[in-house]
């Protein structure tokens, strides 16, 4: 055989097919060393747990003045503010005790996907289908129009489905319909770590407890969740259990562990010590996707919002639901505790926020 | 960006992924569960959402507007 012969055959080597078959076997190695681990799940742990009594959460606010979907919401630190997002353009800053609106901005797109509160309670971001996300800062002022001194700090190629704060003004974590999520420096705007790995959209992304350290999650179209390091933009584990889009993620409040809600309508427990899902919480009465969690202040319960319209509340140690929170009008697209886990604030399709203690 | 990328590149992107977690440091399973456990019984007491707040210390439970429903 030629020299020029032997190098295309060695290229040849390196088709689709034996690349598929090494990627099958790593997999395959992947789940069995996973699987050594697996000597037991979480509700079998948890046999012994005292069951958690009946809980008396109800609707004791309901927020109206979005004119179309509400699909984004998030707690200022102070625990009573809250800004929330919709696919009528508009971003509300709302006092959650009296009701009022402090203030209210209009971006240039509709569906306004996105929106977290800055640690310091002086500014929102905010972004959708115009591929950004803009930090706005929160005049004292109520007549100044806040929307004016809008300031675009991250940009992507598709829509921005996620964004929140790092632990201070700085720093802005952004994921997009572009299968990338990034880390910007708010002031300048400037590009400081780009994360690439999932094969499709990314629907969400958390950040990861401040006392664990620099990582954060995220969840997409991709069927897959993702850990990622901030500083060396290394994907450090990924998990692919979920049969359909992940919708939403979210770390436990120890930082050991997160959650994901799915269109497959389960929500799944992941311990990243053990590198693998633990708990499933599902119901054969439960057919319609899930958009949405997060976890009471002890990590005891679980939020989960679905598109039937409900929040079902898990038990995270025993697998089991142990109620059902109705009100909404139409899907629940955001599920957030407060700051100091009082109060648990919903976002809905049906163009209103819900506020339950 | 993936979309991008031929699916020859996606599958190389996959191995490369793969290979480094294959060599991931991981702990049995029982003993995170027990840790788990270990934490939220720790805040059970002062999860509000579980235990409950007294009706004057908690704002949301107050006559200030908006939808109570019983």
């Amino acid at each position: 055989m030629n020299p020029k012969m032997a190098c295309q055959g060695l290229q040849k080597g390196e088709t689709l097919a034996t690349l598929k078959k090494e990627c099958e076997s790593l997999k395959k190695k992947l789940e069995e060393d996973r699987g050594k681990l697996n000597d037991v799940e979480l509700h079998q742990v948890a046999e012994k747990v005292e069951v958690v009594g009946a809980l008396s959460i109800k609707t004791r606010r309901v927020l109206k003045g979005h004119t179309n979907k509400v699909l984004c919401m998030d707690w200022c630190k102070d625990k009573r503010r809250l800004v929330s997002s919709s696919q009528d353009g508009k971003v509300i800053v709302w006092d959650g005790f009296t009701l009022n609106k402090e203030h209210g901005m209009s971006m240039p797109t509709t569906w306004v996907m996105a929106c977290a509160y800055a640690p310091s309670g002086c500014a929102v971001a905010c972004g959708g289908l115009d591929n950004k996300c803009s930090v706005i800062p929160l005049s004292l002022d109520s007549n100044e129009n806040c929307a004016a001194k809008k300031k675009t700090v991250a940009m992507h190629t598709n829509y921005i489905s996620g964004c929140t704060f790092t632990n201070s003004d700085m720093q802005l974590l952004s994921c997009s319909g572009d299968g990338t999520s990034a880390l910007w420096d708010v002031e300048s705007g400037q590009l400081l770590q780009s994360f690439h790995g999932h094969t499709s959209d990314i629907l969400s992304l958390d950040l990861a407890p401040s006392e664990t350290g620099n990582t954060f999650v995220t969840g997409g179209c991709d069927k897959k969740a993702n850990v990622w390091d901030m500083r060396s933009g290394q994907n450090i584990q990924s998990f692919e259990c979920h049969e359909s889009d992940i919708n939403c993620v979210k770390y436990y409040p120890s930082g050991d562990a997160f959650a994901s809600a799915s269109d497959d309508a389960t929500c799944r427990f992941f311990d990243l010590r053990a590198d693998r899902e633990v708990a499933v919480f599902q119901k054969d009465s439960i057919v319609f996707g899930a958009s949405t969690v997060d976890f009471s202040l002890s990590g005891r319960l679980l939020f989960a919002g679905y598109n039937d319209y409900t929040i079902n509340v898990w038990d995270v140690l025993k697998g089991t639901r142990i109620s059902m929170m109705f009100g909404h009008e139409n899907r629940v697209s955001r599920v957030r505790l407060s700051p100091d886990g009082t109060a648990l604030c919903s976002a809905s399709w049906d163009n209103t926020l819900r506020i339950w203690a | 960006m993936a979309r991008d990328m031929s699916d020859k590149e996606i599958l190389k992107m996959e191995l490369d992924q793969l290979k480094k977690e294959v060599s991931t440091p991981r702990t049995p399973v029982s003993a995170n569960c027990t840790d788990t456990i270990a934490f939220v019984e720790g805040l059970l007491p002062n999860d509000p959402l579980i235990k409950g707040v007294p009706d004057d210390k908690n704002p949301y439970k107050g006559d200030k507007g908006g939808c109570i429903i019983t």
